[in-house]
């Protein structure tokens, strides 16, 4: 796992006069799950649309294989997203089309698939995340919440993209499916040999999901260790994250 | 001393709109020339162009042949209640007609089409913008101006002047039906001199308003749609801002179109 395949350095980012990512430095290793804490608010989400090219940063380098996506231009940026999944927070699916469609989207539009061996390819995807090829002619609108997310996450995987994200992937889910979830990403990651950064604030889902954790505060990475690491740390922040405590030096606005 | 800080602070406070202005002005302009650059570099989407065209131009048919041919109606009606006191009742035909095809047909149905599809645009490409549906897209390797935008553009381009050509023919069928029906002209007499003052000019002015109104109703549904913000708020307000600019837009164009085609 020494291969950097995400390196960002000094990267700054706001939004007005609301400072959100500041001097933050990480790196992803090759293959390794890295999970991203942090309350609401701290830029998790900000991070990973800036390392997918979706926001400029004002500021440092972020780089993906060694090419630099900050200031990146549009006919690199397609080829940057060709070897990335994301599973988005509310699933993301196009409205307009049906299941299958959205799963096989990426194939049809930008693999020359044709529609019969993309619908055969995007069944094939389904089945593995647990679903039923009749929901394949189903509209997004008609599946439930935890449906959903297997959906986006067949659409991120269908690829065999080199990078997934995840971003709050058990968000809105009950604990069964939210654990159900987690398996599946586990299962989706390694079975691909894929590089995962997820986001959560769902300690449940990150100690199941990650290799290695880091935690994201006030737009800057104040720690990051392994899985049992988390429990050992004596860092006052994570401490009192992981715990879910009200009382410590995070400080919440009501 | 007081006059000059009464000045300072008017001034400080009309900074901040004038700013904001100032930015929307720009943002337009880069969407547009976005929107230029796009509609004319592959790939094109012709599922998504063929959707557009059936929802804009196929299921706005009965809006618009209702707007037409109540308008025409109104036209004879007027036209023949001025002219009938200093006895020129046989300009109806020909008022109609100019009416119709080179104002009432194309300004109309472009309010018409503005009010029902550049708010849908906004609606769903707004809607689509705070689910991050349009994220989705990026991510996917796909150009959201490529896959969203060009195809109702082009379909804006191409239905207006198709609906407004329909239109036409129904105004003036308007027109005719209170003429013959109503007001007792002859019908050949009626049809004649609807024939003999057809110029192409009353018809290429209206395609070419047309054309630029189906272009502005696209431009404004997709640019409102695509930089709504917040949640059901941002998508109500693109919704209403596309409806309004978008109508404003096309009265604006109808006289600098009609003042190139007609000034002297």
């Amino acid at each position: 796992m020494s291969e950097v395949k995400i390196k960002l350095r000094n990267v700054n980012k706001s939004f007005g006069k609301k400072v959100v990512l500041r001097n933050l430095n990480l790196d992803v290793y090759k293959g390794e799950s890295l999970v991203v804490i942090g309350g609401s608010g701290t830029g998790k989400s900000v991070l990973i649309k800036c390392i997918q090219g979706l926001l400029t940063p004002e500021d440092g380098s972020i780089l993906v294989d060694d090419q630099e996506v900050v200031g990146i231009e549009e006919k690199d940026k397609e080829a940057l997203h060709s070897k990335m999944g994301m599973l988005f927070q509310g699933g993301a699916l196009f409205d307009s089309l049906s299941v299958w469609e959205n799963v096989a989207f990426d194939l049809i539009e930008n693999k020359g698939y044709n529609k019969k061996d993309a619908r055969n390819e995007a069944i094939r995807v389904l089945r593995s995340v647990g679903l039923d090829p009749d929901v394949a002619d189903l509209s997004p609108a008609e599946l439930s919440g935890g449906m959903q997310k297997r959906v986006g996450l067949a659409r991120a995987i269908i690829s065999r993209p080199e990078i997934i994200f995840f971003d709050e992937p058990t968000t809105g889910l009950d604990p069964i499916m939210a654990d159900v979830i987690n398996d599946l990403i586990v299962e989706s990651v390694k079975g691909l040999g894929a590089t995962a950064l997820t986001i959560t604030h769902d300690m449940a889902s990150a100690r199941k999901i990650a290799d290695r954790v880091a935690m994201l505060y006030k737009g800057e990475i104040i720690w990051q260790g392994t899985v049992k690491d988390l429990d050992k740390t004596d860092n006052p922040y994570v401490v009192q994250f992981i715990n879910g405590r009200s009382q410590g030096p995070i400080k919440t606005g009501v | 001393m007081i006059i000059l800080r009464k000045i300072e602070n008017f001034l400080r406070r009309q900074g901040k709109p004038l700013v904001n202005f100032i930015f929307k002005v720009g943002e337009l302009f880069i969407f547009i020339s976005q929107t230029v650059y796009n509609c004319f570099t592959p790939p094109f989407y012709w599922r998504n162009f063929t959707r557009q065209v059936i929802d804009m131009g196929f299921y706005s048919l009965p809006v618009v042949g209702l707007t037409t041919i109540f308008a025409g109606m109104v036209i004879a009606l007027q036209s023949y209640s001025g002219f009938a006191s200093v006895g020129a009742e046989s300009m109806v035909a020909s008022v109609v007609l100019i009416s119709v095809t080179r104002e009432l047909a194309p300004v109309l149905s472009a309010l018409m089409v503005a009010g029902r599809i550049g708010a849908a645009m906004a609606a769903e490409i707004g809607t689509m913008r705070v689910t991050e549906q349009i994220d989705a897209l990026t991510t996917l390797s796909t150009n959201p101006f490529k896959y969203l935008v060009s195809p109702r553009v082009w379909a804006g381009l191409v239905v207006m002047p198709i609906l407004v050509l329909i239109g036409d023919v129904i105004g003036i069928f308007g027109g005719y039906v209170v003429g013959v029906y109503k007001l007792g002209f002859n019908p050949a007499n009626y049809i004649n001199a609807t024939l003999d003052e057809l110029q192409a000019l009353d018809i290429t002015t209206g395609v070419v308003k047309a054309a630029v109104f189906g272009f502005i109703i696209s431009l404004m549904g997709c640019y409102n749609g695509y930089k709504s913000k917040g949640g059901a708020q941002g998508v109500g307000e693109a919704t209403t801002n596309a409806v309004v600019s978008s109508s404003i837009l096309i009265l604006i164009f109808n006289y600098i179109v009609t003042e190139l085609f007609f000034s002297r």
